[in-house]
């Protein structure tokens, strides 16, 4: 024992048990990170299971591309012998692998999806699949004439050209439509002329619709943010109630509301034709459009943006700014250059809270957008819930929350994360 | 929306929760809610339960999205539903997608009354291979009486005529529907209107003339919306399913009426997802609520035409107003003088082409 502690270097501290100290603080150091890691295991496991599978199984869905190969797996491989530049469709050996892909997709029942999945890149495949997943059994060669006389889009060299295109494992089709690209004829990408492309529009729309109501809600929050700070606690008690009342109401409800506000027919309409303001005639049209969108979202979000504010404004102390008064500032200079530096953490969190929440919105504007106030995330749900189109779906969901971390990324940077204060 | 498909996932595991630990025989059915379940209620699943004492039948009143939460459970393999109400188009999808099963129509379900096989007796409401027909609507008009002076619409050439009859009127928003009747009112002949909307110029002729009258459209998205709009009055005609407009006009009073020319019908139904716990008794249930006297029965309680020729004879009064159901019916003859029977295969080809198409055309 003690000739091992002679060896050690003098300068070096051991322990009792005569390992160095830097070794077992080590050791001390990782078992106490191991039980910090096993006491937050169950939560990071939990937001790992319910949030972020769910999310990026999701998402994958924009690429994923399995359907076509594994239902046609016998006629794909012979695909990719064939020249689709050409004028001429495949031959009789791929046409009777395609009889056998069929018969086989006819017992499972499992021809319908591909034929969905193609039907995207080209209507009239979802028939064509139906059609001929039906007679596949039965068919006598020559395959290549029987399966023409099924339908004669078999003999169709752009049906055979989409085929083969949508065959691989993983597509960018989907985010050529979500970002108003197609393909022609011949399989070159074009951009969507442009009285039919709707996406990028869309996109753009949505994003300075959000911005636009994010502005409004801070115009109209922060006096009402500074009266609650300023107040005594009992009145601002009960202001702050007014302020979190709509958030026990039904959300479809206060749309409703707005409706019979806002419609021609509403009172507003009513009350400015009976002063006389508007003739009967010359009612405005402020529901089912933009305004009524703009108007209805900024009212829903308004508290998103008051709370975050009137926590940070609460703990601004009264004395900076008489501090600032005293030292010579008017009332303005002092707001501007004392007051509202401060609360710029309220203003950075109630700004992303409102502004993230907006982005993704669906409910309202599909009540009051009209055609005019319509946003993207109207046609998210349109693909998921209707046209079961997910994996555009997914593709338009992933280029919207890209856009929204690229603008975190851009706040970050010009303001700073750590600048905001949430509650 | 992940959130939302999150919430969706919690949601259906506190419901699988729930289901799970109740009796049993409980049997969940999905439909749309509102009138059209109690109708359900009324006429097949209580006499259906006083037969079947052991069984309980849970209705679940998201019809709306069934067809993507069907699609989420099956993936999921997490079927907590036993049959779903469908429209056809979703159930031609659904039957694609392999959700739902294939049927055979004369061997699940009773014949009529004279012996009539039941494929014979639904015939071309049978649609598709898994669609287990129940009643015909319709997508009609309704305009306020009290907006259209003396001469109140009777074509579908009015509603696009801003002179004659100005003001505001609600479409929905999907291409179905209102790219035929633009071709309609433009002069298309009925038996050729599917054959020009696959052209492409075809499509640019029923747009440009939803374009005479897109700024005076309110387009909507929820069927409640026009009755709303109507007794509102802040459209003076708009279209919606014949159901809703005859309660607003029979239950409720208000001055609106039918402008039943060129409705356009359509099918609900029912569809069985693959891979049903109670397969056996949903299958039993189907035979006796799609018999031709429960369909007729159905009609007591809503506006909607029974899916079986042999049904339509018996449609009678309504169970509480008291009044002939018969007139009410979008197959009633003096309704049905110009009906358009939705093409199937057309916007099962189409709906997605089109759309997209159809909300440029809107965002412009």
């Amino acid at each position: 024992m003690s000739a091992t502690v002679e060896s050690v270097a003098p300068e070096q501290m051991v322990t009792a048990d005569g390992t160095p100290l830097k070794v077992s603080l080590a050791r001390a150091r990782r078992r106490a990170r191991n039980r910090a890691l096993l006491l937050v295991a169950p939560l990071f496991l939990f937001i790992f299971i319910t949030f972020f599978i769910p999310i990026f199984s999701m998402l994958f869905r924009s690429v994923e591309n399995e359907l076509v190969g594994d239902t046609l797996h016998r006629t794909v491989p012979l695909l990719q012998n064939w020249d689709e530049s050409g004028d001429t469709i495949p031959g009789e050996e791929v046409f009777a692998a395609l009889q056998q892909d069929f018969a086989e997709a006819q017992k499972t029942k499992s021809a319908g999806r591909p034929g969905r999945r193609l039907n995207y890149e080209k209507p009239g495949f979802s028939s064509l699949f139906r059609k001929t997943a039906r007679k596949a059994q039965k068919l006598e060669p020559p395959y290549r004439e029987a399966f023409i006389k099924i339908s004669k889009d078999w003999g169709d060299v752009e049906y055979w050209r989409v085929l083969k295109r949508e065959s691989g494992k993983y597509t960018k089709s989907y985010y050529l439509s979500a970002l108003d690209f197609s393909y022609d004829s011949e399989g070159n990408v074009v951009k969507n002329p442009g009285k039919e492309s709707i996406y990028i529009k869309l996109f753009w729309r949505t994003l300075w619709m959000s911005m636009l109501i994010t502005v409004l809600c801070l115009v109209l929050a922060y006096p009402i943010s500074y009266l609650l700070s300023t107040l005594p606690a009992r009145t601002s008690n009960l202001l702050l109630i007014l302020v979190l009342l709509p958030f026990w109401t039904s959300l479809l409800v206060r749309t409703s509301a707005w409706i019979a506000i806002l419609q021609q027919e509403g009172v507003i309409n009513d009350f400015l034709v009976f002063l006389g303001f508007l003739s009967d005639d010359g009612r405005l049209a402020m529901i089912h459009n933009q305004v009524g969108t703009i108007v209805a979202m900024v009212h829903v979000l308004l508290p998103f943006m008051v709370l975050p504010l009137y926590s940070v404004m609460k703990t601004i102390p009264p004395s900076y700014l008489r501090a600032a008064r005293s030292l010579g500032a008017n009332p303005f200079t002092a707001f501007v250059r004392v007051y509202v530096p401060n609360t710029v953490a309220g203003i950075g969190a109630g700004g992303i809270l409102v502004f993230i929440i907006a982005i993704g919105y669906y409910i309202t504007p599909a009540l009051v957008g009209g055609q005019s106030g319509t946003l993207i995330s109207n046609l998210i749900a349109y693909h998921l819930e209707t046209s079961l189109n997910w994996g555009l779906a997914a593709a338009l969901g992933a280029i919207l929350l890209g856009g929204v971390l690229a603008l975190y990324l851009l706040y970050d940077k010009i303001v700073g994360i750590d600048n905001m204060k949430l509650g | 929306m992940n959130k939302l498909y999150i919430q969706t996932l919690l949601a259906s595991a506190v419901a699988t929760a729930t289901v799970s630990t109740a009796a049993a025989k409980d049997l969940v059915f999905v439909s749309w809610g509102g009138a059209y379940t109690a109708s359900q209620q009324k006429a097949y699943h209580e006499p259906w339960m006083a037969m079947n004492p052991d069984i309980k039948i849970v209705n679940d009143d998201s019809g709306g999205g069934a067809l993507a939460k069907l699609r989420a459970m099956q993936e999921a393999g997490n079927l907590t539903w036993d049959l779903v109400d469908m429209t056809a188009a979703s159930a031609i999808v659904a039957c694609d997608e392999g959700l739902v099963m294939e049927v055979d129509h004369d061997a699940l379900l009773a014949p009529a009354p004279d012996g009539t096989p039941a494929s014979e007796d639904f015939g071309d409401m049978i649609v598709s291979p898994c669609f287990i027909p129940q009643i015909v609507y319709s997508t009609t008009i309704g305009y306020r009486t009290d907006m259209v002076g003396d001469t109140p619409p009777t074509t579908i050439n009015d509603f696009f005529d801003l002179e004659k009859y100005p003001g505001k009127r609600a479409l929905e928003k999907l291409p179905l529907n209102n790219l035929e009747w633009a071709l309609l009112a433009d002069g298309v002949a009925p038996d050729q209107v599917y054959e020009v909307l696959d052209t492409d110029e075809g499509v640019e002729r029923a747009l440009a003339k939803l374009d005479t009258i897109k700024d005076q459209v309110v387009w909507w998205e929820k069927g409640a919306q026009t009755p709303q709009l109507l007794a509102d009055g802040e459209v003076v005609m708009g279209s919606t399913y014949n159901g809703r407009l005859f309660s607003v006009i029979e239950e409720e009073k208000q001055p609106i009426g039918m402008l039943w020319d060129w409705q356009v019908f359509d099918l609900d139904g029912w569809v069985v997802p693959v891979g049903g716990k109670n397969e056996a008794d949903v299958l039993e249930y189907l035979k006796f609520a799609t018999d031709t006297q429960r369909l007729a029965d159905q009609a007591k309680y809503i506006s909607y035409g029974p899916a079986r020729a042999s049904s339509a004879p018996m449609v009678g009064k309504h169970a509480e107003l008291g009044i002939d159901m018969g007139p009410h019916m979008p197959t009633d003859p003096n309704n049905a003088k110009n009906t358009l029977l939705y093409n199937y295969e057309f916007w099962a080809d189409n709906t997605d082409d089109l759309n997209e198409k159809f909300q440029a055309w809107l965002a412009q």
